[in-house]
């Protein structure tokens, strides 16, 4: 869609659920799939009497997460009620984060797709817990009620009103999810709603400095959707503009089916949260030993890493950036490097084309992969001592991952090592020339596009298994007038 | 047997003098012969007391179990319990079980080793201070049942005061343990904000909300508060620190002790009666060697008005859980959600219940809040202040506990402000979290009055052993009511 006279003006909300044993407030489990209301314990089901008290590996998962985005922790944060009535709801408000977020001020560097790079500000990131699930399509005239989720962390990280189209909002979006992923603070299932988006969109004529008048899309959970979802609003917007209305401030929903919006409540319908700082919970404090002991665990970062890889290992920019893509994949390259001895580049081909090819074929994450890093690695250890060709080794692959077994044990099963002994690749070289008599005259005189011919031949004879550099050599020899 | 005190159950228990059976079969019969006059019980739990009582029994057969071990008490109906019905003396919560035990009901009934006797009746959500408003109707005061009993602590008072229990817990947001020990000749301490774990203690306003102890003595009163008391994980607000020896200090002197007398508590609207049982107890008290000096706590006319912006806020929040869902009174024949909401909880809630969610809901809204809850939040700041000002020149802060004696079934009912106004002397302990406690110290036309006395953070001891010392030399607590011998 054109919108040339228009600039898009985008706020990202991101919920992230922190991949804590427990919930926020309480020992429940919070592991996702379990059978209906088997994950609430009282305090859960929010039961008079019970009270929260703060899991600190949920505070320790907002703290790496500040760090990372290079913002400011704050030494004194504050949880507050956020009130409204709901089913799924169970103590009638949210335990959340209101005034004194623990983590402020901090950003984010995307790559455009001219390359360039731009900084989208994260005005805040708050400490909540998640609500439970209504259910509406199991039982006749009435709403079920899955407290599982209940009560499950969330970090809410906002961006600034910094993106500017879809296609930089889906680049934002896809930037956090890697890093907090990395970070090991959050699963990434979009699909379980681990990581979910609400997208604030607004447009206004280009040149004018006020914003325009936004809407915000709730619970948006795919990249895709995200896309689909901001650039309809757009469209919309502008089309309710152009033909002289004015843009309601109000909450829109997201239909995946048909890809538009719809209002789900204007401003004047919105809740009153009655905001104040929670009585049940002291203030959380912070302290800058607290800071460095949890600066000490964290992680390399996708950018560190794919630099390191670049230099470390003499990648093009472009391997590093697919191989640091996610922890578990250049951790996985990693160990291919240092156990196989093979070089780093042929190393990082085998694991981009091979062995991510063939994960894409079987719709497996890096996680599931049938060949481990150890067992790529035993096959370009074999490359690397010539043991096998390069084109056996395709073999080889396939065969690890129909299950056959490691490098070695297909090798030998199937008696794959390379000849090198020149006397068995001569005597094959020479049963050739015999049995192709016409081809070996017209060799000669001139037709030297036949040597392909002889080496295609010869490597048969050999069942592929002549080393290639030796039987190129030899054949030139042999075939020489 | 229901006229000894604590320390003398405990021994005659462990001296095999009678059983915990014996005695908590005494007090089960007292209940049934006594309680209709007075209402103290919601629920009576005589199965579960008497296999409790063998329990103990059975551990003091061993020679195992500690001083409380087979002394049987009663519940305040605040305090979940597993398996009996907790009220909080509201239609909403009549037909709640709860399926988790209160942390003070583990330390009390399951390690301490005391039989629960019942649950004990009290104002609907501790809001009142007549035990008026409760579901199950008022609990007269033993000492003419025509008066009320104070609250919102009602039952639990009226049950000790009239020998129906032993001992009972209690809870004061405003003064609901001090207010009714005042109008029914008890002790009653609720010690420093955090000292009692709030696990299972159905919240009222959070911030204010704290366990203690009705008893016949302060000696009683420290043997059960000191079993209460400690820190616990389950509560974010309770304190790590250990907690005094509130027992072997008892015997100390006060030969020494600063006492301040706050000139805002005999101001204006003290009962001259009263007034003059709070002079008799400074003349006993100076007589054991306490030296008395006029403090001033300017801000504390400002407690009442503070006080009833901030607990109603809470308490609007605390309360938004229940709304007919996952347990508590549901409307019947409700279609639509906004009906099941709407319906349940003007059903499940009493009048003042629904008066102050209304309040806390209007000084939380947006626009209200800085003016009220936010303003109410500072002036709580200047209330402390004055506390901590006041307790660099002295140990204990005296006074009186209520401006006058009991007052009549009823004649408060219709004017809420008036109501609100017997916690003058008392709300601002809970502003400041500070340990506060009310004894027995006269009697104006045959109804007792009581002296309360405010100590700085973590004073229990202190305050229970000053009180403990007049009671040593007065013989006000010792007075019985008529009629339930």
């Amino acid at each position: 869609m054109s919108y040339d006279n228009w600039e898009v003006v985008i706020g990202l909300e991101v919920h992230c659920q922190l991949q804590t044993k427990t919930k926020i407030f309480s020992g429940a489990a919070t592991a996702y799939g379990a059978a209906p209301n088997t994950q609430a314990d009282p305090v859960t089901l929010g039961f008079p009497g019970v009270l929260p008290v703060l899991n600190h590996d949920a505070l320790q998962m907002a703290v790496k997460f500040g760090l990372a985005v290079d913002a400011t922790v704050a030494e004194r944060s504050v949880f507050a009620r956020k009130h409204y009535f709901y089913p799924d709801l169970p103590k009638g408000y949210q335990i959340s984060q209101y005034e004194l977020p623990i983590v402020a001020c901090g950003h984010l560097d995307i790559e455009l797709a001219d390359g360039s790079i731009k900084r989208i500000g994260i005005t805040r990131a708050h400490m909540e817990e998640d609500a439970g699930k209504s259910v509406h399509d199991a039982y006749a005239g009435q709403s079920g009620i899955d407290l599982n989720r209940a009560g499950t962390p969330l970090l809410e990280i906002v961006s600034e009103p910094d993106i500017r189209s879809s296609a930089e909002a889906v680049s934002y979006l896809k930037k956090l999810h890697q890093l907090v992923v990395y970070l090991g603070i959050c699963d990434g299932n979009m699909q379980e709603g681990s990581f979910r988006c609400d997208c604030n969109v607004s447009v206004r004529p280009r040149g004018q400095k006020e914003f325009g008048t936004r809407t915000e899309t709730k619970n948006v959970n795919s990249f895709r959707y995200v896309e689909k979802a901001i650039e309809y609003e757009i469209g919309r917007q502008i089309d309710v503009i152009e033909a002289g209305g004015k843009i309601v401030q109000e909450t829109r929903l997201f239909n995946p089916d048909t890809g538009e919006t719809r209002s789900m409540r204007s401003k004047e319908n919105a809740n009153d949260y009655r905001y104040f700082p929670d009585p049940d919970l002291l203030p959380v404090v912070v302290s800058a030993d607290d800071v460095a002991r949890i600066r000490a665990t964290m992680p390399e970062l996708p950018e560190a890493k794919r630099n390191r890889f670049v230099e470390q290992y003499g990648l093009p920019k472009y391997d590093a950036t697919v191989l640091t893509g996610e922890a578990a994949l250049a951790d996985y390259y990693e160990a291919v490097v240092k156990t196989s001895g093979g070089d780093a580049k042929t190393c990082a081909n085998w694991v981009i084309t091979d062995l991510l090819g063939a994960l894409n074929k079987l719709g497996k994450e890096i996680g599931e992969s049938p060949v481990s890093a150890p067992m790529l690695a035993g096959l370009v250890a074999r490359i690397a001592d010539k043991t096998i060709s390069g084109k056996i080794a395709k073999d080889v692959f396939e065969a690890m991952l129909a299950g056959e077994g490691d490098a070695d044990a297909i090798i030998k099963a199937k008696g794959l090592v390379q000849i090198t002994d020149e006397s068995a690749i001569i005597k094959a070289i020479e049963d050739v020339m015999a049995k192709n008599p016409g081809q070996l005259a017209e060799y000669r005189s001139g037709k030297d596009k036949l040597f392909g011919f002889f080496v295609g031949q010869a490597m048969k004879a050999t069942q592929g298994k002549a080393n290639p550099d030796a039987l190129n050599r030899l054949l030139k020899k042999k075939l020489a007038p | 047997m229901h006229t000894l005190s604590i320390k003398q159950l405990g021994e005659a228990l462990r001296a095999r003098k009678f059983s915990s059976r014996e005695l908590t079969q005494h007090y089960l019969k007292r209940i049934e012969a006594f309680d209709p006059q007075l209402n103290s019980y919601i629920t009576v739990t005589a199965d579960l007391a008497l296999a409790a009582a063998d329990a103990a029994d059975a551990r003091l057969a061993r020679g195992e179990g500690g001083p409380l071990t087979g002394i049987p008490l009663g519940q305040k109906d605040i305090f979940c319990t597993t398996g009996v019905r907790t009220s909080c003396a509201s239609r909403m919560l009549d037909k709640f079980v709860s399926p988790y035990d209160a942390t003070i009901v583990k330390k009390l009934q399951a390690e301490a080793g005391m039989p629960m006797l019942g649950k004990l009746n009290m104002d609907e959500f501790a809001m009142g201070s007549s035990n008026e408003t409760s579901w199950y109707g008022p609990v007269k005061n033993p000492w003419d049942v025509t008066r009320v009993p104070g609250g919102s602590s009602g039952g639990s008072v009226a049950a000790v005061a009239a020998g129906l229990a032993p001992v009972a817990t209690a809870t004061d947001t405003g003064g609901s343990i001090r207010q009714p020990a005042a109008l029914t000749n008890l002790t009653g301490i609720k010690p420093t904000y955090g000292r009692v774990s709030r696990f299972g203690m159905i919240a009222f306003a959070s911030s204010l909300d704290q366990a203690g102890v009705v008893a016949r003595s302060a000696e009683d009163a420290a043997q059960v508060l000191q079993a209460m008391s400690g820190f616990d994980p389950l509560d974010s607000t309770s304190l790590d620190r250990p907690v005094d020896d509130l027992v072997a200090p008892l015997g100390r002197s006060i030969q020494g002790l600063r006492v301040g007398l706050p000139k805002e508590y005999f101001a204006e609207g003290l009962d001259a009666g009263v007034r003059a049982c709070i002079d008799g107890a400074i003349a006993e008290l100076k007589k054991l060697g306490a030296t008395f000096t006029e403090v001033s706590l300017p801000n504390s006319p400002l407690s009442v008005p503070t006080y009833y912006v901030v607990a109603p806020a809470e308490a609007s929040s605390n309360l938004a859980r229940f709304d007919g869902v996952r347990y508590g009174h549901r409307a019947e024949g409700v279609t639509a959600l906004e009906d099941l909401y709407s319906r349940s909880r003007a059903e499940g809630f009493g009048p003042e219940v629904q008066r102050r969610i209304m309040i806390g809901t209007y000084v939380l809204s947006h626009g209200y809040y800085d003016a009220y809850y936010l303003q109410a939040q500072k002036v709580r700041r200047l209330i402390y202040d004055d506390f901590r000002r006041v307790f660099e020149q002295v140990d204990v802060i005296l006074g009186p506990t209520a401006t006058d004696v009991a007052f009549k079934l009823g004649s408060k009912t219709d004017d809420p402000v008036s109501m609100y106004l017997n916690d003058i002397y008392t709300i601002a302990a809970n502003l400041a979290g500070i340990p506060a406690m009310s004894l027995p110290c006269g009697f104006k036309d045959g109804l007792p009055v009581g002296l309360q006395l405010m100590g700085n953070f973590f004073d229990e001891a202190k305050l229970l052993n000053v009180a403990h010392q007049y009671q040593q030399v007065t013989g006000w607590h010792q007075q019985s009511p008529k009629g339930f011998e």
